[in-house]
């Protein structure tokens, strides 16, 4: 019997993903062993057409990275859909829109004429934009559209699991690679991860203090942090308590705070939104005027508490009149 | 995203909806038939009707009919604030068996009718709505109020009038009252009175009888010098924790019998007398006033040679001969249950010296009201007798009303009562020196019964009125007439004129102000103030006794300014609130709780500080939150900061709020 045939894919991410495959140092050749990996562009020499080749189905997974936010990404991936049994969204990118979503605070427009003109390191006296279409001597010369709007992978093709994290944690990468091959999968929609927040494992949990509220947040350049004390409970804007575990409490390990990649358990609905409730409820004061005070020690909040997952949000993106030219996609 | 979408016995929900026309408070402007043609449209929605009045009988049983004939399953009734009607259509849901938590209103008439003129707007605001209720009701689920049994005990803090009233009012129907009182004696202010207006009823001759009734009351427990330190749990089931400050005096031997005074040390009172307010002195041993109750002397620690420097011959042990004083006793901590507290803590007077323009302690023979009812008191410190600082009686006395009331500066509100006790000090200096008594007023406000005739009897009595808020009072003569007099400067606004009154004393009657510690008395209570700083009840016309906090109750001036006859009659409407609470032997608690959903709860501890009612505790053995959904008053706060998503409330689940906005959304 051939073995099941995996293909791993990258839309908008930063290459990170396919570093943590990697990661998985030898325990990769297990996965090698047990699976075929026919198509895997940063690593391996196949081609679109090998996949359009495939017969619908015939690969058992795609672990998909990266958000969606052009034309060709979309294409692959409702490729990738149709050839898959199964799609795994992989990594923030895909599973909440990530760093890259963070472009839906602003258009396209506005992104291309702050990278093509108004970056100081820029000279682009001829105003030259990427277009879509060149006509060169060769023929017409075609470039992918990006789109207005950056989106999670399961916003454009269905998806069937969610390997959470800014990139997934080793082992659980392992775990749901081993979990497919047996069979043994949760039901469709899950994310592979546990479902419960980061302070059940951090090891500074023991250290929090009854009373959690702050007098004012810190950014962790402002301070010397405990190494042990809760980071809350230091000031400092950890997502812990709103973000999945799952990563070994990687961060707060290494005395920094959590930003939440890993993002929300089952029953959050918006990331962002909770995050932001739930810092805004750390407030210690009843004062007005002292709790703007305090809440406005936290530099760019959407960043902050948006920092992956702005995509996924019930926003999805900053609005735009469609009489203004708009376009939500 | 899991949904807790419970499906009705037969599958589908069925949802009714009911839109009222409340006569033409909501058909006046909302197209009534044209909602309802909508309301038809939505999705599981299986009867849409309207009714005049949904709150009538018949409308109630035109719900009923259709939930006992399985039409429906979920009534979305759109009328009126659900603060108005929502308990009306959950009873009448529980009369046709179905669960009343599968309800929910919409308020088409004080969010939509009244609040607009434009009928069109108002009808797609009350489809709006109605959307909204109907998208959300289909996340109902059944629910159940709980029982909790009730202590029958009850608390009363504070001895003053009302709260001696509520006390016996408790003990003769049989409940067992500790009654805490931070003063070594209750009796409160009204003690302190001379006679009480408009009657002239001598004030120790009605109060001293009550006062020794609670002493001998089987059923009361007093605790005088005493104040709760601590309160936890809930309606029906408070855990208090009294401080019972050493009186350095063994109060079960103590008679009272004066010995202990005499024999001390200090010949003369050192130290200002705080039942004469300041007019007379008092030894560090001592016994308030004779008839002090409990009868039993107390030693200030402040002053005692003994307690203070430990080196005192202690002539007080050797006086007495009942070996009742104990210099070692130590601060008690009394622990007690009770089912209800009624807050009685009373007020404090206005401080004239805030008012610096009419000199209060500046110049000798300006008094305060209350100084001077110890003054007319037979048994206060002048022995009835009202005379100026070099013994004189005075031959002109001015009455300056609201001091410290209806003064923007100080409080806005009318302290109420200055009015009646002015002029009936008016009258008591009048019968006791005949001077020329001046009374300087802004409006003569007498609204109780017999009052106004005893302003009556006072202007025949040839008391003088001056209708002006005084100015200014000094030393500053203009004319010989004026000299070595206080000088009260006046606008007399009903001959339009600024008068200057010569004359020997001067009362100020200051009003009346909440305790300085009133907001940790608050806080201990879980109790709101107004802005002012009395406690807030429930509602000011429908339950004046009754606070946010179930089971704890108000009476008297701590609520708001009173007179003795409004503070005995709401110390017995708080002690009825308490005794209908108590005797049903259990409190209904609404199910709108927060509940955690321990699987997702990481232990976190955002919630902890956060609940006003400490219904929230962390559960240090599984590491986790714990609610007391029997103290949780469903307020929210817990449920909107927890980063999990694991504390959520019922009837107000994330899912049951999208819905609801949902609903809107997709309408508009």
């Amino acid at each position: 019997m051939s073995k099941p045939k995996v293909a791993f894919y990258w839309c908008a991410s930063c290459g990170g993903c396919e570093e943590a495959v990697v990661d998985l140092g030898p325990d990769i050749l297990k996965v090698v062993e047990a699976v075929d990996i026919v198509f895997w562009p940063v690593a391996l020499d196949f081609k679109r057409s090998d996949v359009e080749s495939m017969l619908d189905g015939e690969l058992t997974v795609s672990f998909i990275n990266g958000a969606v936010r052009s034309s060709e990404q979309h294409e692959m991936v409702e490729l990738l859909r149709r050839k898959s049994g199964l799609v795994v969204a992989f990594g923030s990118c895909a599973h909440t829109g990530g760093i890259p979503g963070l472009a839906n605070l602003f258009d396209r427009k506005a992104m291309f004429d702050e990278a093509y003109f108004n970056v100081p390191s820029v000279v682009n006296d001829e105003k030259t934009v990427p277009q879509e279409e060149y006509e060169a001597p060769e023929g017409t010369l075609t470039l992918p559209n990006l789109w207005n709007t950056v989106k999670t992978l399961d916003q454009v093709i269905p998806v069937d699991y969610y390997l959470p994290g800014c990139p997934p944690p080793v082992n659980l990468i392992a775990e749901a690679v081993s979990k497919i091959l047996k069979g043994e999968l949760p039901p469709r929609g899950a994310v592979l991860a546990p479902d419960i927040a980061l302070c059940d494992e951090c090891p500074r949990k023991e250290t929090k203090p009854e009373k959690m509220s702050q007098k004012q947040f810190k950014r962790p350049h402002e301070i010397m942090i405990d190494p042990e004390q809760c980071l809350l409970a230091q000031g400092l804007l950890c997502l812990g308590p709103i973000t999945r575990k799952g990563c070994g409490a990687a961060c707060t390990t290494a005395n920094m705070p959590c930003t939440g990649c890993m993002g929300p358990i089952s029953n959050v609905i918006d990331y962002g939104m909770k995050a932001l409730s739930a810092v805004a409820s750390l407030a210690d004061s009843n004062d007005e005027e002292e709790i703007e005070k305090i809440l406005s020690k936290i530099v760019d909040p959407v960043g902050t508490f948006y920092r992956y997952s702005l995509p996924a949000s019930l926003l999805h993106r900053y609005y735009q009149p469609a009489a203004q030219g708009g376009k939500q996609s | 995203m899991s949904t807790v979408n419970i499906p009705s016995p037969n599958g589908q929900p069925k949802i009714g909806v009911y839109v009222c026309h409340c006569g033409i408070n909501i058909a006046g402007r909302v197209d009534v038939k044209e909602t309802v043609a909508f309301a038809k449209t939505l999705p599981n929605v299986t009867v849409a009707t309207e009714y005049k009045f949904m709150c009538s009988d018949p409308g109630q049983e035109m719900i009923q009919k259709d939930l006992r004939d399985g039409k429906i399953d979920r009534v979305v009734v759109a009328s009126c604030s659900p603060l108005m009607h929502e308990p009306t259509f959950r009873r009448a849901m529980i009369a046709a068996d179905a669960n009343p938590f599968l309800f929910q209103m919409a308020n088409i008439r004080e969010h939509v009718s009244w609040v607009t003129l434009d009928k069109n707007a108002a009808t797609e605001k009350a489809k709006a709505l109605i959307a909204a209720a109907v998208k959300r009701i289909v996340l109902h689920r059944p629910l159940e109020k709980t029982r909790v049994p009730v202590t029958s005990d009850v608390l009363v803090v504070g001895g003053g009038i009302a709260g001696i009233h509520a006390a016996l009012t408790l003990a003769e129907a049989g409940r067992k009252v500790y009654l805490v009182e931070k003063e070594p004696t209750i009796g409160g202010h009204m003690a302190k009175f001379d006679k009480t207006f408009p009657t002239l009823d001598c004030s120790a001759c009605i109060l001293t009888p009550k006062m020794s009734a609670v002493r001998a009351h089987p059923n009361i427990i007093l605790w005088t010098y005493s104040e709760v330190a601590e309160v936890e749990g809930f309606v029906g089931n408070f855990k208090v924790k009294v401080k019972r400050k050493p009186r350095y005096i063994k109060e079960d031997l103590c008679v009272g019998c004066y010995e202990c005074v005499e024999a001390c040390v200090f010949k003369k009172g050192i130290t200002k007398d705080e039942f004469n307010v300041g007019l007379s002195k008092r030894r560090p041993i001592y016994i308030p006033f004779p008839q002090a109750t409990p009868l039993v002397a107390v030693i200030d620690p402040e002053t005692c040679v003994q307690i203070k420097r430990n080196k005192c011959k202690k002539p007080c042990v050797d006086a007495c001969e009942r070996d009742a004083i104990d210099f070692d006793q130590k601060v008690e901590i009394k622990e007690i249950d009770v089912g209800a507290i009624i807050l009685a803590t009373g007020f404090k007077t206005f401080d004239a010296s805030r008012i610096s323009r009419y000199g209060y302690g500046k110049y000798p023979n300006i008094y305060t009201s209350l100084e001077v009812e110890r003054m007319v008191n037979a048994a206060g410190p002048t022995g009835g007798e009202v005379h100026l600082q070099n013994g004189e009686k005075p031959k002109t006395v001015g009455i300056v009303h609201c001091v410290g009331s209806r003064d923007s500066k100080t409080n806005a509100y009318c302290s109420r009562v200055c009015c009646m006790y002015s002029l009936k000090l008016a009258h008591l200096i009048k019968e006791r020196t005949e001077a020329e008594v001046y009374n300087f007023y802004i409006d003569m406000r007498t609204p109780g019964k017999g009052y106004e005739e005893f302003y009556e009897k006072l202007l025949k009595e040839n008391v003088h009125f001056i209708r002006g808020r005084v100015a200014e009072i000094s030393d500053w003569a203009t004319i010989p007439e004026e000299e070595g007099k206080l000088v009260i400067r006046a606008e007399d606004t009903l001959i339009g004129a600024v008068r200057r009154i010569p004359v020997d004393m001067v009362v100020l009657s200051v009003g009346m102000e909440p305790h300085e510690n009133v907001d940790e008395v608050r806080r201990l209570f879980n109790v709101s103030c107004s802005h002012e700083g009395w406690f807030l009840e429930r509602h000011p016309k429908l339950a004046p006794v009754s606070t946010f906090t179930d089971g704890v109750f108000l009476a008297g001036a701590c609520q708001g300014p009173k007179d003795i006859p409004d503070s005995v009659a709401q110390a017995g409407a708080a002690a009825a609130e308490a005794l209908a609470l108590i005797d049903r032997g259990y409190v209904e608690l609404e199910p709108n709780t927060a509940y955690l959903q321990e699987e997702f709860c990481s232990g976190c501890k955002t919630c902890l500080g956060l609940c006003p009612y400490g219904a929230i505790s962390f559960n240090d053995e599984k590491n986790i939150s714990s609610v007391n959904g029997a103290l949780c008053k469903g307020c929210g706060t817990c449920v909107a900061a927890c980063p999990s998503g694991a504390l959520q409330q019922n009837l107000f689940t994330d899912e049951q709020i999208l819905h609801e906005i949902e609903g809107v959304i997709s309408y508009v």
